[in-house]
């Protein structure tokens, strides 16, 4: 193999370093019209009027709607709302109607024109509030704010908790974070004369979207075509759906020009379909010797006004909750409850890091109860190959044991660190650090926890900074994920009469390097160089189908599909070879240009279509919904100032399966941009909610991490070579984000004593919990006592 | 009331009329097409928009487009005829929106702490500017 494993720069990094790649909103049409929305400022209300008269007559305008000129059509999941809303609106940023103009201010200007009024109705905002009898309800036909519960078991979880030597048991709170893509959300719509549309969007879903789309828009899904610009970012933002693809479509039918509605950061923020608020209530018990017995878990997951892939997460959460780690008994209910805010969606990781925050606090908490390192006792429950996991996960590769090794080899234990590093080992008690374990492998001179500024040591000179590690681990899906009934690709490669091979595949590329990945893997089975291989512009006239960019499947998926359609091409060309009589040497250009130019001759079309050997889960929630599941662990080193609060991630050493890397400089990339989105989760980011509108819609107060917030990372690729994966590779886009948050929070921990279960951990909330532990639970152990 | 403003953009001397509350970066990507120069926030937050104005790296989206008359100004435009491509050969580049914005504050500046990515976590950026300060050392891969 010569393109498999190499550090090969992506096909379209040179468009992209000289500013020649045209986003969503470089597109450039003639007589192309900027549109606006006109959004609701109350969270819930009836609506009375709505009067776009003069809007229509103001200079410039070409179009304006309001919900009783559009199809009333219902979409979505729960086809529980319409693009613009008729009857009520149910929250902040709610779509009321919308105007097509020559530009984007004459667009502004007529928005002022319209005149609306809105009867305010009761709203909820609290997902935890929002099933109490009387709360108000977001859609009132419905009868109750409950979206769907989700039930899953496998053993009998009382009789493991009855037979546990230690039960660990909390609440862990999850902020609804929003995917800050640096290019905000947008679409261009532009109708044929035949009354066939392109859409020009930068979807994550574009075989998904035709279908949907045009059910909305009632046309033919054939009458749709998708054409994908350059995805300024993705993360599961893209991943359903949204009014302003419906919106624009709609204008650019009544103006009968193109369309384009894109959105400022402000309104992007506003209408982001975040990962959800949750609310994991979990516990956790362990055998005397750190074996697992029993995990049950009692899950609110906030879907805001309407369903979206917020409220599917619970699924993946269901499937970490029985298959991360050998755990025998396990119970989880999972509600999804409606609130007056903003639809939730896909967030990479998808649930995940969510579950995985509670899980793994809690694996912490356990090794600190039993008196065992916090990675031995995850190696003591680790997956192992071959594995299949009561929940039905037929797990292949497994590079769990590795992942964890490794970074306890980087990130060493207690006892081989240098000074001022604190132990992993702690001593019992779940809030607690005894200063006896302390004392023991510290040197003399290191400071003593000092919570809340209260600085009474006998040194004045004495620091506030603590620093500790923390480790956790990931499970998660790296062969797909059949969650549809298809979990599909299609490939085609097609060879020219110069010998060059054009490959058409499904999946998109969001900037992880899908199109490179697939470029390597043709060339390299075609056995030509990289140079000569090109892939087909993203256009669901020219794609095959896929499922979309999510779940971590593309590289597994597609890879696999283009790998076949490659040998098929090559099958093809030395058929033709030895029908045409020519030496098996013969190249591809020669052959194919004399099966161009002979009698009969015939097209070198490759062509596959991969669908993983993996299954929709049962009606008990069982069920191999992958074909292969990847692992990782991390180790995070932090330094907290116990006087402010505020915490610092000095290093991350992140190891990964991968199964195998087919460029390890963007399975870096993904885990480097991972960790990064992980620290922000874990220390910064919180869309912050004002009658359920998001009150700090832009970058300097939602805390995005800039360079200055990043520790240095080490990345660890572990290789296990997949059997079923091209080339032996799984998925990594996901699962960098997933661990960061609970290894950050084991770090503060072994830091400070002191356990947070709600993120993010600003310096308030850090300084809060400091101050709280210091006054209630061990009044004795402040400074100065060692 | 339009005002007629003269910059030197990219080398070219370019004449034209704006109406005063128009920033340098509309009328750099409406007016003039250099799209490589990009908003990702419109109120200097995210440093998408960066460009040289008389070697200086500023936020185009906090100029107004007035108070450049008279600039030099470069945008990535007219840094990519210098041929300077480093960030393709270290994997600094995911989506790209940022790049142009990156590759720019690094010109004119010696910290990036202005500017923000979404997707690499910036180890591959920094190790971009690194090399494009030193001379390439060879050990890069490139295709086969």
């Amino acid at each position: 193999m010569t393109l498999i494993g190499q550090r090969i720069p992506k096909l379209d990094a040179a468009d992209k370093a000289t500013g020649r790649s045209r986003y969503i909103q470089d597109l450039r049409l003639p007589g192309l019209l900027e549109a606006r929305v006109l959004r609701s400022t109350v969270p819930h209300g009836r609506i009375v009027s709505v009067d776009v008269s003069r809007a229509r007559e103001a200079p410039g305008v070409f179009a304006v709607l309001a919900s009783q000129d559009i199809p009333p059509k219902r979409y979505g999941y729960a086809k529980d709302t319409t693009a613009l809303k008729g009857d009520r609106v149910r929250r902040i940023g709610d779509e009321i109607a919308a105007v097509a103009a020559v530009d984007a201010d004459a667009a502004a200007e007529a928005l002022d024109l319209i005149r609306f009024e809105i009867e305010p109705l009761p709203a909820v905002f609290d997902p935890e509030r929002t099933l109490d009898p009387g709360a108000p309800l977001v859609h009132e036909d419905r009868g109750s704010n409950l979206v769907r519960t989700h039930d899953y078991a496998h053993g009998r979880v009382e009789e493991g908790f009855a037979r546990a030597a230690h039960v660990v048991e909390g609440t862990f709170r999850l902020p609804a974070q929003a995917h800050g893509c640096l290019g905000p959300a947008g679409a261009v719509a532009e109708w044929d004369a035949r009354g066939r549309l392109t859409l020009h969007d930068p979807t994550q879903i574009p075989f998904l979207i035709q279908r949907d789309l045009a059910d909305t828009l009632g046309i033919p899904p054939s009458d749709l075509r998708i054409i994908q610009p350059t995805i300024a970012g993705g993360f599961g933002a893209r991943l359903d759906l949204y009014p302003h693809e419906i919106i624009s479509a709609l204008l650019a039918r009544a103006a009968g020009r193109p369309v384009r509605l894109a959105m400022d950061r402000e309104e992007d923020f506003a209408t982001d379909p975040v990962r959800p608020r949750t609310v994991v209530r979990m516990r956790t018990a362990a055998a005397a010797d750190g074996a697992l017995l029993a995990r049950e878990a009692d899950v609110i997951v906030d879907c805001g006004a309407y369903v979206s892939w917020g409220a599917v997460t619970p699924i993946v959460m269901m499937h970490t909750m029985g298959s991360f780690y050998r755990v025998p008994h396990v119970k989880y209910r999972a509600r999804t409850v409606y609130t007056n805010t903003a639809p939730t969606g896909a967030f990479r990781g998808f649930g995940n890091p969510e579950i995985t925050f509670a899980i793994e606090s809690q694996m912490d908490e356990l090794a600190a109860r039993i008196g065992i390192d916090p990675v031995e006792m995850r190696l003591r429950n680790a997956n192992q190959p071959g594995e299949v996991t009561p929940q039905g996960s037929r797990i292949t590769s497994c590079g769990m044991k590795e992942c964890l090794e490794a970074v306890r080899e980087r990130m060493p234990p207690p006892g081989t660190r240098p000074p001022g590093g604190r132990p992993l080992l702690r001593a019992a008690g779940e809030n607690l650090v005894a200063s006896a374990t302390q004392t023991e492998t510290e040197s003399p001179s290191s400071p003593a926890i000092c919570p809340a500024g209260r600085i009474e040591g006998t040194e004045p000179a004495r620091s506030p900074l603590r620093r500790g590690i923390g480790v956790a681990a990931v499970f998660h899906v790296g062969g797909g994920a059949r969650i549809y009934r298809s979990d599909g690709c299609g490939a085609m490669v097609k060879i020219d009469d110069f010998g060059k091979a054009t490959v058409v595949v499904g999946a998109t590329d969001i900037g992880q390097g899908m199109e490179t990945v697939a470029a390597q893997m043709a060339a390299e089975e075609l056995g030509v160089p990289l140079e000569a291989v090109r892939i087909a512009p993203a256009d669901t006239d020219v794609r095959p189908w896929d499922v979309g960019v999510h779940a971590s499947r593309t590289t597994f998926i597609a890879g696999n599909a283009v790998r076949a359609a490659a040998k098929d091409a090559k099958r093809q060309i030395e058929a033709a070879r030895t029908a045409l009589g020519l030496p098996p040497d013969t190249p591809y250009d020669k052959v194919v240009r004399s099966e161009h130019f002979r009698d009969q001759g015939s097209l070198v079309i490759g062509r596959a279509y991969f669908d993983p050997p993996n299954a929709m889960v049962d009606a008990e929630n069982k069920g191999n919904v992958s074909a292969a599941y990847v692992f990782g662990a991390h180790a995070a080193e932090v330094e907290v100032d116990v006087e402010t609060g505020q915490v610092r991630v000095l290093r991350v050493v992140a190891a990964h399966d991968v199964g195998r890397a087919i460029n390890p400089m963007y399975v870096e990339g993904q885990i480097e941009g991972g960790v990064m989105q992980g620290i922000g989760y874990a220390l910064l980011e919180e869309v912050i909610l004002r009658e359920g509108g998001m009150s700090n819609p832009n970058f300097l107060d939602y805390r995005m991490p800039g360079p200055q917030d990043m520790p240095s990372i080490e990345t660890v690729i572990v290789e296990t070579n997949d059997p079923s994966g091209p080339f032996g590779a799984k998925g990594i886009g996901e699962p960098p984000l997933v661990p960061v948050a609970a290894a950050i929070a084991n770090a503060v921990a072994n830091a400070t004593g002191v356990r947070l279960r709600e993120l993010p951990m600003t310096p308030e909330r850090v300084w809060r919990a400091l101050r709280a532990w210091a006054d209630v639970e061990a009044p004795g152990e402040i400074c100065g006592k060692e | 009331m339009r005002h007629s403003i003269a910059m030197t953009v990219n080398g070219r001397r370019t004449v034209l009329d704006v109406e005063p509350h128009r920033t340098l970066l509309e009328v750099l990507r409406d007016r003039l097409d250099l799209l490589g120069t990009r908003e990702g926030c419109g109120v200097g937050e995210c440093g998408a928009c960066t460009v040289l104005l008389n070697g200086r790296a500023v936020v185009s989206c906090l100029v107004l487009a007035v108070s450049a008359d008279g600039a030099e100004i470069t945008t990535i435009e007219g840094l990519a005829k210098e041929g300077r491509l480093d960030p393709i050969r270290t994997g600094a580049i995911q989506c790209g929106f940022c790049t142009p914005g990156m590759i720019m504050a690094a010109k004119g500046a010696s910290v990036l702490e202005g500017n923000l990515c979404r997707c690499t976590g910036y180890a591959k950026i920094h190790e971009a500017i690194a090399q494009s300060a030193s001379p390439p050392a060879g050990r890069e891969t490139t295709s086969a």
